[in-house]
């Protein structure tokens, strides 16, 4: 096989140069990260914001990601309507997204599209309507939404386990919110929620392209400096206690096929042990990478990885997944498998179970500690293939983790070993840190 | 290519046995991504064999030019590699991005797997298993029943484009590795293959080693030209599904329109964009989703094909919305028909189809689907400096009348599937 064996010693000589943007703070607070990439003639601006779902008090669920919808919706300057045409113009994509941690818009078009991209997402920090007809018309949209997502069997099942899984945390209500609160949502709450949160010392945002970097943070600061400081919103308090015991639920509903998910609390990005959980995960399902916009959507190399082994190749689960994901507090660990025609779900658990606790008792060999960061080295690369993935990554990283986290990280897994992997499996596959989740078709 | 600002303009190569080669050298990151492509789809499975080349591209990875399925996966994680092998009608394509380290490699594989695939009798049963679990999935999603049963209602259940593109369980479970085998010999042939390597790769480095990968392979003729789409129906059709355990209604509301190679084709392509896709959705995003609030989606597609392929709006309702959003589509695809387009969402068309190209050509991977796109419909390497002025020409007239020829409610085909009454 004419593949050099990794680098002895470290196996992350790294193919991957982290990106080192310039850095300027705006007299109210905001951060601009602007980083040149002249590989096209593109600019992707992103606006982050430190609002997720982990922000909303109960009887709110749902109001950061109904608050993303709004902001799409016309501002003092762009009317209602014109807000995705105006980036469509230069033939542009726009997108935005709403998880636990954090909110974000992005637009990547051509260059010359960069103020129009600026001015369109200052406006969006300050100068939303919430038109109240607006907003009721997107009630339903979002019903559908979550409604879409009931569907299908295994996210409803992912919502479940999560909230079993999380007692006093708010990362246990979904994303879209509970169907409760959506009904009972108002204009004026999501009004307050916007303001509460889209302030400039809340937000990050960051250029990447073909542009000059400090030319662009003067154009950024024409934009967004006259808009007001506002009051930073409180930190999220609530800390998760550590689990007692198993937990398990068994959804039964009409279905064609059963489907199994283990959950274990996992550590936060900056924990000392994410980058060995990170290995961990990547030996056991594949190697997904650190990009959530981009990695997410492929398929993870996972031939060898020892779950797809022993359940896929077994012929016991159609498929296997893993999902880890940097978060700014202790998360979840989420394997999910699709039961086999014919397989009992109660045998695939088992079998699941017994390999997890398999490699609690005995580790990972070498050979899989060493491959599985391989194919991270290999993912670091690909998962930055393009200006819009690269500026996902600084802002993610800057908005979940804080400055120097990203660019240290490469270091951090090749400085993994067996006997970390082998320490963080014995501590977070326990069965008393585990949630499993059934989902059987009645 | 010039969307990009490196690299010199494509390099096509063609072998001795009919294989292509187009090679991008892109030396922006240290990586290459691979493509090769195969006439051979979806269109090709065999009456009572449906299923065969959606099933055989899961074998591809499964042991290959001598490589058992475990020195294939060895290799594959190794490097990070995970192919993506998908299935349309008309082609089969491995996709994959590797360091430039590993190309050499992988290309060789990637190529071995398209070229000569092992499908041994224990991997045939594995994977058999997972694609009958993959069907039941199919059947449980309301999304995915729609828009089968309206690709069934706009060519019929025996034509290529109306037949499940993965199969039934009934006729997968028919399928052995003799027949993947007899159908693989028929279908996979050099001549019918193209290899799109883009990345920091040089011409003569790709062409050397794709030789090395394919110069044994021999044998099969370009492939079969494709079976003409029926005439569009004369009246309007529609199918109900019952599906009571779901949340949410999805419909899938389709005509047939024109082939990629019809001078109208990207007067149809503007036409699907404003009625289906620009902003969030188009016309019918802004009123089903923004001005109604009916539906979390709501738009059209229009796919390029071979032969008259489909436009197929589609929506997600509540159950209780599904009369309302079907006559609001109704409303719009007819007032397409009769007004057409405005000067002003003409002129945004062209320029988003315009200002997107720079962007759809910003990855080695997505240079090497366009490189793969150009080669398919025989549009030339240059295609990328053509394609502003051929959108650019396209008239209000053009688009009236492709509007004219395709949106009539009154032959829609039309599938309903999740919480509804059957008809």
């Amino acid at each position: 096989m004419p593949i050099p064996p990794p680098a002895a010693g470290n196996p992350l000589v790294s193919a991957w140069a982290p990106p080192d943007p310039i850095e300027a703070v705006l007299d109210n607070g905001l951060k601009v990260l602007a980083h040149e990439v002249r590989t096209a003639p593109l600019v992707s601006v992103w606006c982050w914001y430190r609002v997720g779902s982990k922000d909303e008090p109960p009887g709110f669920t749902g109001a950061s990601h109904w608050v993303e919808h709004m902001n799409f919706k016309g501002t003092a300057g762009i009317p209602a309507g014109e807000f995705k045409e105006r980036i469509d113009r230069f033939g542009g994509f726009w997108n935005g997204y709403t998880w636990i941690d954090q909110t974000t818009y992005v637009e990547t078009a051509t260059r010359d599209a960069l103020d129009a991209m600026l001015f369109l997402e200052a406006e969006r920090m300050d100068r939303c309507l919430y038109d109240a007809e607006a907003c009721e018309a997107e009630r339903t949209v979002i019903i559908s939404e979550l409604q879409g997502g009931e569907n299908d069997p295994e996210q409803l099942l992912d919502v479940e386990v999560t909230a079993t899984a999380f007692k006093a945390h708010p990362y246990r209500h979904p994303t879209i919110g509970w169907l409760g609160d959506l009904h009972a949502m108002t204009r004026d709450d999501l009004y307050g929620h916007y303001r509460r949160h889209y302030t400039p010392g809340n937000a990050t945002l960051v250029i990447v392209g073909d542009v000059d970097a400090a030319e662009a943070c003067r154009a950024a600061e024409r934009r967004f400096g006259p808009i007001a400081a506002g009051t930073p919103p409180p930190p999220v308090r609530a800390t998760e206690p550590e689990q007692t015991g198993a937990r398990e639920l068994e959804i039964v509903r009409e279905g064609a096929t059963a489907y199994l998910k283990v959950a274990c609390h996992a550590p936060g990005v900056t924990d000392p042990d994410f980058a060995a959980m990170l290995v961990l995960d990547a030996a056991l399902t594949g190697a997904k990478g650190l990009n959530l916009w981009s990695s997410f959507r492929g398929p993870a190399p996972q031939r060898r990885a020892r779950l797809y082994r022993a359940l896929v190749d077994g012929g016991h689960a159609a498929a296997v997944s893993g999902a880890f994901v940097p978060t700014a507090h202790p998360f979840l660990f989420m394997i999910s498998l699709t039961a086999s025609a014919g397989t009992p779900v109660g045998d695939l658990r088992e079998r699941v179970l017994a390999e997890l606790d398999d490699v609690r008792a005995n580790g990972l060999s070498p050979e899989d500690t060493e491959r599985a960061k391989r194919q991270l080295r290999t993912r670091l690369v690909l998962e930055n293939d393009s200006i819009t993935n690269v500026a996902h990554q600084i802002g993610f990283f800057e908005t979940v983790a804080g400055p120097g986290v990203l660019a240290g990280l490469p270091g951090r897994i090749a400085a993994v070993n067996p006997d970390d992997v082998a320490r963080v499996a014995s501590l977070r596959l326990a069965p008393a840190n585990r949630t499993v989740g059934v989902f059987r078709p009645a | 290519m010039t969307g990009r600002g490196a690299g010199p303009a494509p390099v096509r190569v063609e072998f001795d046995n009919g294989l292509t080669l187009l090679v991008q050298e892109n030396r922006t990151q240290p990586a290459v991504s691979i493509s090769v492509a195969v006439s051979a789809g979806a269109a090709a499975d065999p009456p009572g064999g449906e299923g065969a080349a959606w099933l055989l591209s899961r074998l591809l990875d499964r042991g290959a030019g001598g490589r058992s399925a475990g020195e294939v996966a060895d290799l594959l994680d190794l490097c990070g590699v995970s192919p993506a092998v998908g299935v349309t009608r008309h082609t089969t394509t491995v996709a994959c991005d590797c360091l430039a380290e590993d190309v050499d490699a992988v290309l060789g594989l990637v190529c071995d797997m398209v070229r000569a695939p092992a499908c041994s009798d224990g991997e045939v049963r594995l994977r058999r298993g997972q694609l009958v679990t993959r069907l039941r999935q199919d059947e449980d999603r309301p999304a995915t029943r729609a828009v089968e049963a309206a690709m069934a209602l706009l060519y019929g259940d025996a034509h290529p484009y109306g037949r499940r593109p993965r199969g039934s369980v009934d006729t997968v479970a028919a399928i052995d590795a003799g027949r993947l085998r007899d159908f693989h010999a028929a279908h996979f042939a050099p001549a019918r293959t193209t290899v799109v390597l883009v990345g920091a790769i040089a011409a003569p480095a790709a062409e050397a080693a794709v030789a090395r990968a394919t110069d044994e392979w021999r044998g099969g003729g370009r492939a079969a030209e494709p079976r003409p789409a029926p005439p569009p129906p004369a009246a309007r059709r529609r199918r109900m599904i019952p599906m009571p355990a779901k949340a949410q209604v999805d419909i899938a509301y389709g005509f047939t329109a024109v082939p990629r190679s019809d001078p109208a084709f990207h007067a149809c392509r503007i036409m699907n964009l404003v009625l289906g896709e620009y902003g969030i959705g188009g016309r019918l995003g802004r009123s089903i989703r923004e001005r109604q609030g009916m539906a979390y989606y709501a738009g059209s597609a229009f796919e390029a094909s071979p032969i008259a392929g489909p436009l197929l709006v589609r929506a997600g309702v509540a159950a209780g919305n599904v009369d309302r959003a079907i006559a609001s589509i109704d409303h719009e695809v007819d007032r397409f028909a009769r007004d057409g387009v405005t000067a002003g969402e003409l002129a945004d068309a062209k320029r988003y189809l315009v200002g997107s190209l720079p962007r759809s050509l910003e990855t080695n991977a997505g240079i090497a689907r366009f490189l793969q796109n150009c080669e398919q419909f025989d549009l030339g390497l240059d295609y990328d400096r053509r394609v502003p002025e051929l959108v650019r020409s396209v008239t209000a007239g053009q688009v009236a009348e492709a509007a004219r020829r395709t949106l009539a409610s009154d032959r829609a085909a039309i599938a309903v599937a999740g919480p509804c009454e059957a008809e």
